[in-house]
């Protein structure tokens, strides 16, 4: 595990998210109503749309492109929509947000595990 | 048949034991048979009158009364000299004295005796299942109990994850107790449904805030006198207020037992629905006929027809068991299920799944015949299904089309009332009480019904669970044509509500609702805060309700609204500014073009809007874009919001030799009134000098079309999906008219029509005449305009140039950027 402190969880409002922006692509972090704190690929399962983007509520967010609702502890899709976007963990020290960068680099390396990774909690 | 003899003048006494929906039912069927052929007692334990059991659910989630859902009121049973003893249970029968004895020291002679007493719920025998907390799901008094303890923020543990449980815990959840269903398998309502659609119901209940745990065994209620917790085999120990036992029901044969009549896991009984003794019956969910027990009412509707025709002489009557179709509504969602639907390797089966409309169908066949089928979300198919099912078909020429239903292969139209009439008359329509389409219409027909009170009284069609009632409603609305009109059922927002788009408007203006949360609260939300559908349909409401009170919920905006740009399909986004009326000049089509090439824009394009669309721009350019584009005087178009967007013109008298007066001047004042109004969906308008209408004025929410004497005004018109011509409002002079008329008619709009609904459904939906009446009351007319006007002095601030000044700064960067 390598954490990477990545700013404040004040940075981001309530139900929303913001980016994370690395060489191998985006993070979305999220910050649920009850200051719960997910990360996710910010790329949708189903056409790659920036979740980050989406209307957050309770503890999931609604694509902004075609309304798929994605689970942040999990990634996955509601059903009967099937698909899971890439977990990353995130953790939270007082109001400092830091994310488990290695294992999302280590994933990306080879694009292929990536779409092969079937969808576990992030913790 | 029993022994009657001779003297005996007195009619025979029939006593039945237990005034529940089997017991009761029989009597009913008797009595249309023979109404006075026999003196009928009846013992109840339970102390009210019989009341529809399956209705316990709405009464516990306060959407029925108890009231509403008795069968027989006490008057009944006096018209019918039905003498009923509540609150009294028979504890044994005297076989040979033949009478029956009661807990309150009564012996009542009979000479014929029908068992009606039910089932009882199954208590998992773990350590404080006896506990106060602790209840079962069966009648009016648990639900009571039920009622007494679910004070919101409380903890409701509800084991057992089949139908009860399910009706229970969201009949909880609406009170605001924070519930979990523990369940033993491992997908939920396995009985009736496959694992593919419990995990639909799953993932919807999860989605309401009702946390599921499923392949969960209870070991321990923990708790000195009071139920404290609910502990799992996996050691999981879940906080407990209420704990609700729905994990299954057992005959209750106690009385029989006592009685000394054959047991089994039910009252046995033969085919003329006989117990060991010829001269007591038994019906309903006490029984056990061929080795079967039911739980559901048609079944124990059907025997009860047998009863009665044995006590009425037809000894030919017999009850051969039924095959059993569930067709259930469990918290609000269509679930169908009939026949043995697990998968087998001789066994083929056609799946299909609507992601949108949360529907999901499953099929099974062998050999070209239906073995079994499960529905989700949609089961107006089921009772065909179910046909094909019991009658055998050969299924193979319709197979490609079998799983899109029956008004698809028979090629009836697919609407409802098509889907209706095309079903055959002995096609089952109400899966409880086994009514055709057939003995409906001739009802409805025969006895000149018209309203679905009277058909449930007559056919008994819908009188049980309900979830028939929209096809009995279609029945009656084939059959009686215009003249009947069905009660209009209110749609729900979006799933986490059964409020109404309207209700919430009002009570937001009348409760002074202030805030989203304060709303979701007072309407009892049953999501924590909403979905991707109600919450932006929520802060507009509340924009439109308090202009310059309310403030603006951002992350409740789509994201077009929150980042004032239309995001593109790579994330990228699209900047419009406005053109006022579609007129520019040299010094704003530079600036634009510098934007173009400062910020490398990939794409420049003419809308179909009258004006230019700049797309490709990354997020965290938009404030710096903006900012070049406000230097010229260039503001936000709003191509992005539910809100003013164009106002397209003409070139009018200014230049065209037909011009009759100055369209495009006429356009731009428009625009300069309307833009920055937030409003249900997008509004368009355009402004033609003639009637040659070059602006397509009449397609637009309001259009306006110059004459010689002055404005002709329209309204409701649409260009998008729906193509829809506008309707002639009416004729003004002066352009201040053509400002009010607009102004009051947008305010109209913005105030009574629901979220996403443009102003062409709603004007077909209002009417045109109640459009005109309000605006041809010159006092209301100018109110409204004037509300108009003043909510527009809190909305016309440039938001592009606010963000170019840094307002909400995060929203366009990046919390961090690595490597
Ligand atoms: C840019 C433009 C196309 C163009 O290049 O001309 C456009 C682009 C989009 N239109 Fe449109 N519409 C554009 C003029 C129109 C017109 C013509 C007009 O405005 O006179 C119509 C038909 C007239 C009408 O709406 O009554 C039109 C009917 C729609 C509809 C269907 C609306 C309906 O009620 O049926 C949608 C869907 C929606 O709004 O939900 C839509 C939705 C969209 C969206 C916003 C789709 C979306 O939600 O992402 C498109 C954004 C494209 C993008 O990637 O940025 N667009 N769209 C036009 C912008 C006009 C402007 O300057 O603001
Ligand atoms: C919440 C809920 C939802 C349901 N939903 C559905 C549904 O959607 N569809 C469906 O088909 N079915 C549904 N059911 C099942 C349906 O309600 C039962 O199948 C039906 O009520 C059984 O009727 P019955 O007369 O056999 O038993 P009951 O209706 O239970 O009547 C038995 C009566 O006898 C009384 N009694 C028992 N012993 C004695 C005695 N010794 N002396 C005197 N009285 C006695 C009992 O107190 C009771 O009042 C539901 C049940 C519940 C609880
Ligand atoms: S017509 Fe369809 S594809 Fe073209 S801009 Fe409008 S919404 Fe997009
Ligand atoms: S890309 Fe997310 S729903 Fe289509």
């Amino acid at each position: 595990m390598d954490w990477l402190d990545v700013g404040l969880i004040d940075d981001i409002p309530q139900l929303g998210a913001r980016v994370v922006a690395t060489v191998v692509g985006n993070i979305a972090v999220f910050r649920t109503a009850g200051d719960a704190v997910f990360a996710l690929e910010d790329k949708c399962p189903h056409r790659s749309g920036p979740l980050s983007q989406g209307i957050v509520h309770d503890r999931s967010v609604a694509c902004p492109l075609h309304n798929w609702v994605i689970r942040l502890d999990t990634g996955e899709a509601r059903a009967p929509d099937v698909g899971c976007a890439q977990t990353i963990p995130v953790r939270l020290d007082g109001r400092h947000i830091s994310i488990d960068l290695a294992s999302f680099i280590e994933s990306r390396r080879d694009e292929r595990v990536v779409y092969l990774s079937e969808c576990r909690p992030a913790r | 048949m029993f022994k009657f003899s001779a003297h005996e003048t007195r009619k025979p006494q029939l006593v039945v034991v237990g005034n529940g929906m089997a017991g009761i039912r029989a009597v009913e069927e008797l009595l249309a048979r023979a109404p006075n052929r026999y003196d009928i007692a009846v013992f109840g334990a339970e102390p009210q009158v019989n009341y529809n059991r399956i209705l316990l659910s709405p009464v516990l989630a306060g959407e029925k009364t108890f009231d509403q859902i008795v069968i027989n009121d006490r008057a009944w049973y006096e018209r019918n000299g039905v003498a009923l003893h509540s609150g009294e249970r028979v504890v044994d029968i005297d076989r040979t004295e033949k009478m029956i004895v009661t807990d309150q020291g009564r012996r009542v002679p009979y000479d014929v005796a029908l068992l009606a007493t039910g089932s009882d719920p199954i208590i998992i025998p773990v350590s404080g299942a006896t506990l106060r907390g602790v209840t079962t799901f069966r009648d009016i008094a648990d639900v009571n109990a039920m009622l007494q303890s679910s004070a919101p923020g409380r903890h409701a543990v509800v084991i057992g994850g089949g139908l009860l449980g399910l009706e229970a815990a969201a009949g909880l959840q609406v009170h605001g107790m924070d519930v979990t269903v523990v369940h033993l398998a491992p997908s939920l309502m396995e009985r009736q449904l496959d694992p593919a659609g419990g995990g639909l119901l799953k993932a919807e209940l999860e989605r309401r805030g009702i946390k599921v745990l499923v392949s969960a065994n209870t070991t321990t209620i923990e708790g000195t006198d009071h139920a404290e917790a609910v502990v799992l085999a996996d050691g999981t120990r879940l906080p407990a207020d209420l704990v609700v036992m729905a994990v299954g029901i057992r005959p209750n044969v106690t009385l029989a037992k006592t009685a000394g009549l054959a047991i089994s896991r039910g009252v046995l009984v033969d085919d003329k629905m006989r117990t060991s003794d010829p001269e007591i019956y038994a019906v309903g969910e006490c029984v056990q006929h061929r080795g079967q027990c039911y739980g559901l009412v048609a079944p124990l509707f059907e025997m009860a027809k047998v009863i009665a025709g044995q006590l009425a002489g037809s000894v030919a009557d017999a009850y051969e068991g039924s095959v059993v179709s569930t067709r259930l509504k469990v918290t609000g969602i269509d679930v169908f299920s009939a026949g043995d639907f697990a998968p087998g390797e001789d066994r083929e089966e056609i799946v299909f799944r609507d992601a949108t409309r949360g529907v999901y169908k499953r099929v099974v066949l062998e050999n070209n015949r239906v073995k079994g089928a499960v529905l989700y979300g949609d089961a107006k198919d089921g009772p065909w299904y179910f046909q094909l099912l019991k009658d055998g078909t050969d299924v193979a020429d319709i197979r490609e089309a079998l799983i899109f239903g029956q008004a698809f292969v028979e090629g009836a139209p697919a609407n409802d009332a098509g889907s209706i009439a095309a079903l055959p008359a002995t096609a089952e329509i109400c899966g409880c009480n086994g009514v055709c389409k057939g003995t409906i219409v001739d009802a409805i027909v025969g006895k000149g019904l018209s309203t679905l009170e009277e058909v449930r009284a007559h056919t008994k069609a819908s009188s049980s669970c309900g979830s028939c009632t929209g096809q009995v409603e279609q029945l009656l609305a084939a059959t009686l044509g215009s003249d009947y009109q069905s009660t209009p059922k209110i749609k729900p927002m979006c799933p986490c509500t059964t409020h109404a788009h309207d209700e919430v408007r009002k009570r937001i203006v009348s409760d002074g609702l202030k805030s989203i949360p304060e709303v979701m609260q007072a309407l009892s939300w049953n999501t924590p805060n909403g979905c991707s559908s109600c919450r932006p349909a929520l802060n507009y409401y509340l924009i439109c309700a308090w202009p310059g009170e309310y403030r603006d919920d951002k992350q409740s905006r789509f994201i077009n609204e929150r980042a004032h740009a239309n995001i593109q399909k790579d994330g990228t986004y699209s900047v419009v500014p406005r053109m006022w009326g579609g007129v520019t000049s040299a010094q704003e089509l530079r600036a634009i073009a510098d934007v173009v090439d400062q910020f490398e824009i990939p794409t420049v394009k003419i809308t179909g809007g009258q004006r230019i669309d700049l797309l490709g721009v990354k997020k965290e350019q938009l404030p710096a874009v903006w900012a070049e584009l406000n230097k010229a005087g260039l503001v936000s178009g709003h191509a992005y919001g539910k809100a003013l967007r164009t106002v397209k013109t003409c070139v009018g008298s200014e230049w065209c030799r037909f011009g009759t007066q100055d369209s495009t001047g006429m356009g731009v004042q428009l625009e300069k009134m309307t833009w920055g109004s937030w409003m249900p969906h997008k509004v368009k308008l355009a402004v033609s000098g003639c009637p040659r209408n070059c602006a397509e004025a009449t397609i637009k929410d309001f259009g306006v079309v110059a004459v010689d004497s002055g404005w002709e005004l329209y309204v409701g018109g649409n260009g998008g999906v729906k193509v829809r011509a506008c309707d002639l409002l009416c004729k003004v002079t002066t352009a201040e008219e053509v400002l009010e008329y607009c102004g009051a008619f947008l305010q109209i709009y913005r105030e009574e029509a629901r979220y996403l609904e443009r102003t062409a459904p709603w004007v077909e939906r209002v009417g045109l005449d109640y459009v005109k009446k309000r605006m041809a009351d010159a006092e209301a007319r100018r109110a409204a305009y004037e509300r108009f006007l003043f909510s527009q002095k809190f909305s016309q601030t440039d938001p592009w140039a606010e963000r170019a000044h840094g307002v909400q700064a995060n929203e366009f960067r990046t919390l961090a950027k690595v490597g």
